[in-house]
């Protein structure tokens, strides 16, 4: 026998200034099943809800329906009050009177008519609502961080800090990412490596750490709390356990002219190498492409020089599993090299470099030792022309958004220039300045007041190369748009940072959602800035945006924050509103016929197959199963299947119907 | 890829106007100076090709003024060198197509321009009447418009013993059809997406020599 | 092959000799260039700077009356006129009722199926038919390939690969034995219409050309269009005296190359009608005897008159007429 509430709320002017909440409570109080029917100023307030609780108690309801704003903004709210007063709060249901009628219409008898139409229909549907229990999902307490630049070890050391297991997972053969290969850091002008480096031993020596380098994510499935992720650790060529990192082999390789990656195709380095001498770990690997062993069968200088004995030609790619909760994204960016560059000469020219690569130039371990040589022909140059948004704002390439970092990094590039070459002239060209950090306003007056670096208000249409210089025609618009002309011995290029090339394949592989620019989404812009929309995949650095130090580290404290909070249960409580295929008894046992068109068509993968079998073990038919761990209650698969054998809990069929016949 | 173009303004603005008849928003424009850097004839413009565009966007009452009358918008080859390198996908030269036919309707070109102006009429006027392009009738017609009666006197016996001129134009048998094309098409006003085009339908049926 | 062809004013008069190459050349390729009847101006600069649809009707003529004839394509040699037929086409395929005011304008129905090719594409179809087994006398020359600024741009009509340091020419020339030089001029503008209105311009501008080219070592400028040709030639007078500095470096149409790459005479591909007279300093060696050939010279009949200052003169010992 029902026995529902009904709880019109006036919102303060918000419902009462164009329904007649009266009447609505009025017309409600004399629908069938409706035994109590009250109106409110503010139904979310205390005494608003109190107003619930004292009801359900009083008149023993078996539902209510609070009719006022959107379920999305109090639908928890009078849940909760529910649920306080001992009615499973899955029997509340609101009609949505505010943002689905009086904000859309006028004051009026017809208004007021549509509000109890919309009570109406509700009242039927929770007469039909069953209650719901939260689904509960166990959660493995170990997260893997995918990425082990200045954002993944951040992420790392705080989840490790907070007591709990991480797997990070890095495809480079030694990690610290970019940051490793910058020289000094705006605004304080840090040696990057020196603020870097005791990081990444913390993160190698961390006992809760675990820590796979060249290395890269293969596979993964599963759920919040519970996934299975299969990690591809590449053949390095070496027994880690034996080699004592001596740096012999690399000494000894023949092979010495393979372009660095890590000196950004500045300098070279050799087919059995060790990235960085600050590497972490501090072990070489066989680069089989390049090597001449792997190449043409001959050579094995290596295996012969190893006290050791710890090179093996013939290891193979190993593949480890593991089980994880949550996942941090922290694989960072990739820049723009300057072969993207038609007018400054498709990369043809030896003197037009990127800002990655005048960081190695500038870096003390870098190809030139620190000195700023002109890769042409080594010598010192004297004039350097530092070109701003170089790819960035740029619509005609591809490119909308701006970089953020470039502004910054230029003012650093051109006062460390002037640091080291007293006599030289430094011009940036320079459409807009932004430096909007803690102490980046400053820093940039530092190097136009201080270090005489000369800021042009202007873009450059071209470069090109003559008597051993580059011509850089420019302009300057703050003086009558008057064209210059600068013979630059050395051209950077701020060029712009973008998604790494397989960031598509990786957020496929994730299921998570990414822009057209290939940066990974965030939930919300927002609010949500480290959660992403696939549920225990947390992200954080430059694969989500462009930013600098401090907020890539910002971020990836706020990532692994809410993998601590989602780890701080042993236990996942999920919303009940779920899909659920049918299940009866023999010998039907479910109306499913196994088609599966609701396995392909669910976005979350949520649909398994489940045997249906004799006591003896013998096949009967294999039919859907719903993860009730993974569903998100979309309601695809129901209205897909063919037999009407899936119904959604919340909103089962026969309630929603109930409300569409109502009406 | 470019960022959509900014709706178009009240319609008798200027900037209104050129987006009706080119489709482009000079909002568009964010001013950084790359169509200046790299226009050849920057350096004797009065207005660098940015700052047409700025007095465009500004669109203050004495601009329109300026910016018709500018010699600027003559001096423009229609190169085309802006268009290819601007990172906001302006078509600078389709602009400065109309900023000159509209300063040509207005009567507003600058003195220094004159020139150039002549030889482009002296060069349609050989058309209309002969249907092809008379080239020692278009030296002729500009020396009488400008009256620079001496320049390149002394390459033309060169260019006679080279066989490169010719006295007598040629002209075509559909000469008739070209110089009602050139009736109808008026002083040319023509928005980009209507139907109305400023063409005149009156001739289409009864011209002699139609589908030719 | 069977090609439309739309030769434009230019190469009936003051670039004649374009025209006569590309006639020259064209049965030794198997091409075979069919005008399209009864065609008009295209309008230039001229009428896209004074009356937008002037601008479309005139290039809607001359491509309706190609497609009339059956053409499906048409080459068309002058870059001004390339990139004033290829606009046409390409604003007119994309607004359904424009195209059919400008058809009412011009009388003659047009749907916009023919297809534009410059002589750049037009070459490199023939450098694929076995061009370079064709070559008898290979153009041992370096050159500098000059583009100018309608065979790259505006990117939506133009089919070069490379818009700032475009490659098809230069390949046209290594096909024909030539060595093409990396420069900084390739594409930028000569002068174009300004040529009679503000000859001083165009020496300012053509000038940069010629002067980087010479810098790099080019024995000859390659150019595709006639207003180039014109800028770059018949106005090196002018280029000389803005630059107080003689130049020497002839400028060929990439037509004439061919033409002498394939044997014909100097006559025959029009070299006598420069003003810069075409010959090179060190003669071209024939390949295989190690024996220096007489080289690109000018032969009998050709003219030279004096022009003031910065005149060239003919060196002792090529056959020609009485000079000084």
């Amino acid at each position: 026998m029902a026995r529902v509430g009904v709880f019109i709320c006036h919102c303060g002017e918000n419902i009462g200034g164009t329904v007649d909440c009266a009447a609505v409570a009025q017309a409600a109080g004399e629908l069938p099943g409706v035994v109590h029917a009250v109106d409110y100023k503010y139904m979310c307030s205390d005494p608003g809800q109190n107003l619930i609780r004292e009801a359900i108690k009083e008149k023993r309801l078996t539902g209510v329906v609070v009719a006022a704003c959107s379920p999305r903004m109090h639908e928890p709210t009078f849940r909760r009050a529910c649920a306080d007063a001992g009615l499973n709060p899955f029997l509340c249901e609101m009609a949505n009177v505010r943002e689905h009628c009086s904000w859309v219409h006028e004051k009026g008898e017809v208004t007021t008519e549509k509000a109890i139409d919309l009570v109406r229909i509700m009242v039927e549907k929770v007469k039909r609502n069953r209650p719901l229990f939260p689904i509960n999902v166990p959660v493995t307490k170990t997260a893997l961080v995918l990425g082990g630049g200045i954002a993944g070890i951040q992420a790392a050391l705080d989840i490790a800090n907070a007591g709990h297991k991480v797997i990070m997972v890095e495809r480079d053969p030694s990690i610290g990412g970019h940051m490793a290969q910058l020289s000094e850091t705006f605004p304080t002008l840090d040696c990057s490596q020196c603020i870097l480096t005791p990081r990444m031993v913390e993160v190698a020596q961390h006992p809760d750490i675990t820590l796979y380098t060249y290395a890269e994510l293969e596979n993964v499935a599963g759920f919040i709390g519970n996934f299975r992720v299969v990690i591809r650790k590449k053949a390095r060529s070496l027994d880690e356990k034996l080699c004592t990192g001596c740096g012999l082999c690399t000494q000894k390789c023949p092979t010495k002219k393979i372009l660095s990656e890590f000196n950004a195709r500045l300098g070279m380095r050799t087919a059995i190498y060790v990235p960085f001498p600050q590497a972490v770990p501090n072990k070489p690997v066989i680069d089989r492409e390049h090597c001449t062993f792997f190449k043409t069968g001959r050579c094995k200088l290596c295996e012969r020089v190893c006290p050791t004995k710890a090179i093996r030609f013939d290891q193979q790619d190993e593949l480890v599993e593991a089980n994880v909760g949550a996942i941090v994204v922290a694989t960072g960016y990739e820049v723009k090299g300057t072969d993207f560059f038609p007018e400054y000469g498709y990369g043809k020219y030896k003197d037009v470099i990127t800002g990655l690569q005048f960081e190695r130039l500038a870096s003390a371990s870098g190809p030139t030792l620190g000195v700023i040589k002109r890769p042409s022909d080594g010598n010192v140059p004297e004039t350097v022309v530092f070109i701003a948004c170089a790819g960035s704002r740029d619509p005609a390439k591809g490119i909308n958004y701006c970089s953020k970092i470039c502004c910054m990094y230029t003012a650093k590039h051109a006062m460390l220039y002037k640091h080291k070459v007293h006599s030289g002239k430094a011009y940036v060209f320079y459409m807009d300045i932004r430096a909007g950090g803690k102490m980046y306003e400053e820093f940039v007056r530092r190097a136009v007041q201080e270090d005489e670096v000369n800021y042009v208000r202007g873009r450059v249409s071209r470069i090109y190369a003559r008597d051993g210089q580059l011509i850089v025609k420019g302009v300057d618009t703050l003086l009558n748009s008057r064209p210059l002309e600068i013979k630059a011995d050395l051209v950077v290029l701020a060029s712009a940072m973008v998604a790494q090339k397989d960031a598509e394949e990786l957020a496929q592989k994730l299921k998570v959602s990414y822009d057209g620019d290939h940066f990974l989404s965030e939930a919300h812009p927002k609010l949500r800035p480290v959660e992403m929309n696939t549920a225990g995949v947390f992200v954080a650095g430059a694969c989500q945006a462009p930013k600098d130090i401090p907020e890539t580290v910002a971020q990836a404290s706020a990532a692994a924050s809410k993998v601590a909070g989602l780890f701080s249960k042993d236990e996942l409580s999920r919303d009940p509103v779920v899909a659920v295929v049918n299940r009866l008894g023999p010998p039907t046992f479910t109306t499913c016929v196994g088609c599966f068109l609701c396995e392909s068509a669910c976005p979350y993968q949520a649909i398994e197959r489940e045997e249906i079998k004799t006591r003896d073990g013998k096949l009967i038919k294999t039919v859907a199963k719903i993860n009730q761990s993974v569903c998100q209650g979309c309601g695809t698969c129901v209205a897909l299947c063919r037999t009407k054998s899936i119904d959604l809990q919340g909103f089962t069929n026969e309630q929603v119907f109930a409300e569409l016949l109502t009406l | 890829m470019s960022v959509p173009a900014h709706a178009a303004p009240h319609p008798e603005t200027l900037p209104s106007r050129v987006q009706d008849a080119t489709g482009e928003s000079v909002f568009n424009c964010y001013q950084c100076g790359k169509c200046t850097a790299g226009c050849p004839l920057a350096a004797e413009m009065d207005y660098a090709p940015n700052q047409i565009l700025r007095l465009l966007q500004l669109d203050l009452p004495e601009m329109e003024q300026e910016v018709l009358t500018a010699f600027s918008i003559w001096l423009c080859l229609t190169c085309e060198t802006c268009a290819a390198r601007c990172p906001q996908e302006v078509d600078l030269p389709r602009i400065m197509d109309y900023l000159r036919q509209e300063a040509l309707r207005r009567g507003l070109v600058h003195p220094k321009a004159k020139d150039i102006l002549a030889f482009h009429q002296a060069f349609l006027d050989t058309i209309r009447r002969g249907g092809r392009l008379h080239e020692v009738g278009l030296i002729a017609a500009y020396k009488l418009k400008t009256l620079h009666l001496l320049q390149d006197v002394l390459l033309a016996p060169k260019l006679m013993a080279r066989g490169k001129l010719n006295l007598v134009p040629h002209g075509i048998a559909g000469k008739e059809a070209v110089r009602r094309i050139f009736e109808r098409c008026g002083t040319g006003i023509l928005p980009v997406d209507a139907g109305a085009t400023g063409v005149s339908e009156t001739h289409a049926g009864d011209a002699e020599g139609s589908g030719t | 092959m069977k090609i439309g062809f739309f030769p434009g004013c230019s190469l009936e008069g003051s670039s004649r000799e374009y025209n006569e190459s590309l006639q020259a050349i064209a049965p030794l390729l198997d091409v075979e260039l069919i005008e399209v009847p009864d065609w008009n101006c295209c309008g230039a600069t001229a009428a896209h700077s004074l009356n937008h649809t002037l601008a479309l009707a005139l290039p809607a003529r001359i491509l309706a009356l190609a497609e009339k004839a059956g053409m499906d394509e048409l080459v068309v040699p002058c870059s001004a006129c390339f990139s004033r037929l290829a606009s046409t086409r390409h604003e007119l395929r994309q607004n359904e009722a424009l195209r059919r005011a400008i058809a009412t304008c011009i009388e003659i129905e047009y749907t916009g199926r023919t297809k534009i090719v410059n002589v750049l594409e037009l070459l490199l179809r023939c450098a694929a038919n076995g061009l370079k087994e064709k070559v008898r006398q290979p153009f041992a020359h370096k050159v500098a390939c000059y583009y100018g600024c309608y065979l790259t741009r505006p990117a939506e009509i133009t089919t070069c690969q490379r818009a700032e340091d475009p490659q098809e020419m230069d390949d046209l020339m290594k096909l024909v034995g030539a060595e093409p030089l990396d420069w900084a001029f390739k594409v930028e503008c000569c002068g174009a219409g300004l040529s009679v209105s503000r000859t001083e311009t165009v020496a300012e501008l053509s000038g940069r050309i010629v002067e980087d080219a010479v810098y790099r070592g080019a024995e000859a400028l390659i150019v595709a269009c006639p207003m180039c040709h014109t800028n770059l030639d018949l106005r090196r007078g002018a280029i000389e005296r803005r630059r107080q500095a003689k130049y020497a470096v002839p400028v060929l149409y990439v037509s004439q190359v061919v033409g002498l790459a394939l044997g014909l005479s100097e006559r025959e591909v029009g070299l006598h009608r420069h003003h810069v007279p075409v010959r090179f300093a060190a003669p071209a060696a024939r390949p295989g005897t190690g024996v220096p050939q007489a080289g690109h010279r000018l032969e009998a009949g050709a003219t030279e008159q004096a022009v003031g200052a910065g005149q060239h003169r003919l060196e002792a010992g090529a056959t020609e007429q009485k000079e000084e």
